[in-house]
Formats: structure tokens, sequence, C-alpha cells
């Protein structure tokens, strides 16, 4: 057994952690941001709309995430006009790309789970806001999203889960997170088993992290909504 | 020129096809043995499976994808190294894929055939006990009939998720569509292209299989509800 590389390198696992860890919360953060509007215009009475926010989820929900990464990394590099402009600096950051695609990838998931958690919420409780004379602002902020996020928190908290795993692909194009560590210890040392091992164990335990605070905020957000009431 | 690489490209999809048909078959068998498993009375058998559940859904698949093709073999030679017989393992990427997404999805599989079988009236089986059926007679004509419909729309969920995820056995070296769009980008300098290619293949591909899997859930719904009147 060989864990003393794995011990040698526990700074480059730790630099790698916290690279997954930020790629992670920015693009849920944007990507959460995203999915708000685009939750209500998903339900919205306008075809035009609705059919637009349709179209972008099936084909970020249609398509491997690897292809979504490898398209904007190394295809955008197609375009001789693109990479004479100022945006040229930003498209050819491993980083920025890396971020682009999870944003878009994980808002597509938050929508079709924010759109469906929106039609979740009661009439009655839309009728109460209008009876009420809410202004449509007021109504999304005090009904809507709340009724929203708390139903969807499972859902949601699964896509949390998700997101953090995919980025385990950024590794693919260059960059050091997690997995990209792992990667470089097996190749530099010529041994398989113990930097996936460990790399394998530091996932698991940010998903158990992050199961644990879901189930958390769900017991303090959404424990109206358990049976047996 | 673009017809002959894109053709190639998706000659490649029965490669893909095969694969995560492969894998679908496994994930189903297996994840009913552990569905069936998680309901049994027996405390120790419950918590494994869900410990397996736990560490399989707690890691990214590419990682998981690593630790098969690379670590497993590495820790069985090492092993077979120390014994001092002369064998030596390797792993083919068709295999190591087929059975890692195999054994990924059979976990979220338990999960989906698990509420399913929850799902259905007690009293049916109990009634088909009284008669005398045999426990197989029972699963063919009693449980798996309603499991089917019940288990569908998250069985196709599943499926979708694995289609996408087959992409990841090209980092493996699987000659499939990912790795063929990767050797056209390559040879011609025009990696969207060819990257469109592959990703229209699997839009295709979970389109036509949302739309199937539709229509025989509604086919389903219609046999069941024939029966009943």
């Amino acid at each position: 057994m060989n864990w003393d590389v794995v011990i040698e390198n526990l700074g480059l696992y730790a630099e790698g952690t916290w690279l997954t860890v930020r790629l992670s919360l920015i693009s849920l953060a944007i990507a959460f941001l995203l999915a708000l509007p685009l939750a209500f215009l998903r339900n919205s009475r306008s075809p035009a709309l609705r059919w637009s926010v349709i179209a972008y989820t099936t084909v970020f929900r249609g398509t491997p995430l690897l292809v979504q990464l490898f398209l904007v990394y190394f295809g955008l590099a197609q375009f001789e006009l693109l990479r004479s402009t100022i945006l040229w600096p930003w498209l050819s950051s491993p980083l920025f790309c890396a971020l682009l695609v999870f944003v878009l990838n994980s808002a597509a998931y938050t929508t079709e789970i924010f759109a469906g958690g929106l039609r979740a919420i009661p009439k009655g409780e839309i009728e109460a806001a209008q009876a009420y004379g809410f202004t449509p602002l007021r109504a999304a902020w005090r009904i809507f999203i709340p009724g929203m996020l708390s139903r969807t928190l499972p859902v949601y908290g699964n896509e949390m889960i998700m997101l953090m795993h995919a980025t385990s692909l950024a590794s693919t194009v260059t960059l050091m997170e997690i997995t990209g560590v792992a990667r470089n210890i097996t190749l530099n040392y010529y041994i398989q088993l113990e930097p996936y091992v460990a790399a394998a164990i530091i996932y698991l335990t940010l998903s158990a992290v992050l199961v644990a605070a879901v189930q958390l905020a769900e017991r303090r957000f959404a424990g109206f909504l358990r049976p047996g009431r | 020129m673009f017809a002959d690489f894109a053709s190639t490209i998706l000659a490649a999809g029965v490669l893909t096809l095969l694969l995560a048909l492969g894998a679908l078959v496994l994930s189903s068998v297996l994840g009913l043995v552990l569905a069936y498993g998680r309901l049994s009375r027996r405390r120790w058998l419950v918590r494994l499976i869900q410990t397996f559940n736990f560490v399989i859904r707690g890691i990214p698949d590419l990682v998981l994808m690593l630790l098969v093709f690379y670590s497993l073999p590495a820790a069985i030679n090492q092993f077979l190294e120390w014994s001092g017989s002369g064998l030596w393992v390797e792993f083919s990427p068709f295999w190591a894929g087929m059975v890692t997404l195999g054994v990924i999805f059979s976990a979220y599989m338990s999960e989906t055939f698990k509420s399913g079988l929850q799902n259905i009236p007690r009293g049916q089986i109990e009634a088909a006990e009284a008669y005398g059926l045999h426990p197989w007679r029972i699963f063919w004509r009693i449980t798996l009939p309603q499991l089917a419909r019940l288990a569908l729309p998250g069985f196709t969920n599943n499926w979708l998720v694995m289609v996408k995820a087959t992409a990841l056995v090209s980092l493996l070296g699987l000659q499939d569509v990912m790795f063929r769009a990767k050797g056209a980008a390559e040879a011609t300098g025009q990696p969207f292209t060819y990257y469109l290619v592959a990703g229209g293949f699997y839009l295709a591909v979970t389109l036509a299989s949302t739309f199937g899997l539709l229509a025989l859930a509604r086919q389903l719904e219609q046999t069941n509800h024939a029966g009943r009147t």
C-alpha cells in the first residue's frame, strides 16, 4: 500500500477540495438566481416565453455535461471572429468555461424543479394573495417563492449533490479540483489505487455534509409539509 | 468531409446504445434485488443496502469509473503479485464502463423500485398467497405488471441520466460517440461542429426515449383501467 503518497500530497488534496467547493457554490448560487425568474417564465401563459424556456431546459438536460463542456472549452476556438474579441481571454480560460457550463446546466435542471414546485402551490394561497391586493412582485416574494422553495427542497438538495459531483468533469479541462489532483498523482507516482480512493472519500464526506445540511433545512423550513401533523 | 466524419461519429452510436442497454439490464435486475432487500425484515440487510446506496450516490460517476477501471485491476494485480501467481488482469473500457454504470444505477433503480413495490396493495399479494400461487407466479402475474406502471416515470428518468453518463466511458478510451467526436474535432480543427454532432445524437436518443416511454406509460395506464372495468 502506498498511503504515504496520499499523505505527502494532502496539501494538494486540500487545494483540490477548496476548488471543488468554490466551483460548486459559485455555480449553484448563480444557477439559483437564474432559475428563479426562468421557473416563472416556464409556467408563463405566453407560448413564446414558455417554449423558449422549455427549449433551453430540454437541450441542456438532454445532452451530456461532458459534451457541453467540450463544446464551450474546445469548440469555441473554431470561430476566428470570437478569438479576436475582448471576450476571448475569458472564453479561453478553463475556469471560466467550466463555471459557465456548470451554471447553464444546473440552471436548466433547477428551472424545471422550481417550475414543478410553483405548479404544486395550492390555488387557495394564490387567491388569498390576490384577495389581499398583493402586487405581483409582493405575491412572488411572499407566496410563490417561499412555497416553491419549501416544496422542492428535497429535490433541489439532490440537484446540489449532482452538481457537486459534476464538477469532477472540470478535471477534463485541466482544472485541479479533487479528481484532477487524484489523476495527477496517479500519473506522477505510477500508482492507481490510493489516489482515487482518497478522492472518493473526500467526495463522500462532502456529500454527507450536504445531505445533512439539506435535512436540517428541510426540518427548519418545510416541516409544515410533513405528513402526520 | 463533414459527411464522412459525421457518419463515423454516428456509427459509434451503436456502441453507445449497446453500452447503455447493457447497463440498463444490469441495473434493473440488481436494482430489483436491492429493492426487495430494502423491504426485507432483516435489519442488517436493510442497513447494508442503505450504506451501499449512500456510498454509490455520494461519489461522482467519473470517480467511480476511474476506481473500477484503474484502481480495481491495480488492487487485484497487487494481490496476484503478492500471492506469487504470474497472472495479470486488465479490464476493457466497454465492460468496465458497463458494469460501473450498471452498479451505479442499480442504487437509483432500487429507490425507484422500492417505492413502486410499496405502492402495490398488500391485500393483492395476500390474496394470491391465499390462493396458493407460487411466489414466482405472484411476481410475474401480480407484482411485475403493476410495478412496471408504478416505476415507469422513475425508470425513464434513470435511463435518460444513464444514456448521458455513457459519454464518460470515452474518457476510459472506449470508441463511443464522444470519443469519435473528439477524434474528428482534432483531425479537422472544427471542434464545435463535431461536438455538436455528438450532442445532437444524445439529444435525439433522450427525446426519442422520452416520447417512447410516455407512449408506453399511456398504454400501461389503459390496460390497467381496461382490466378494472
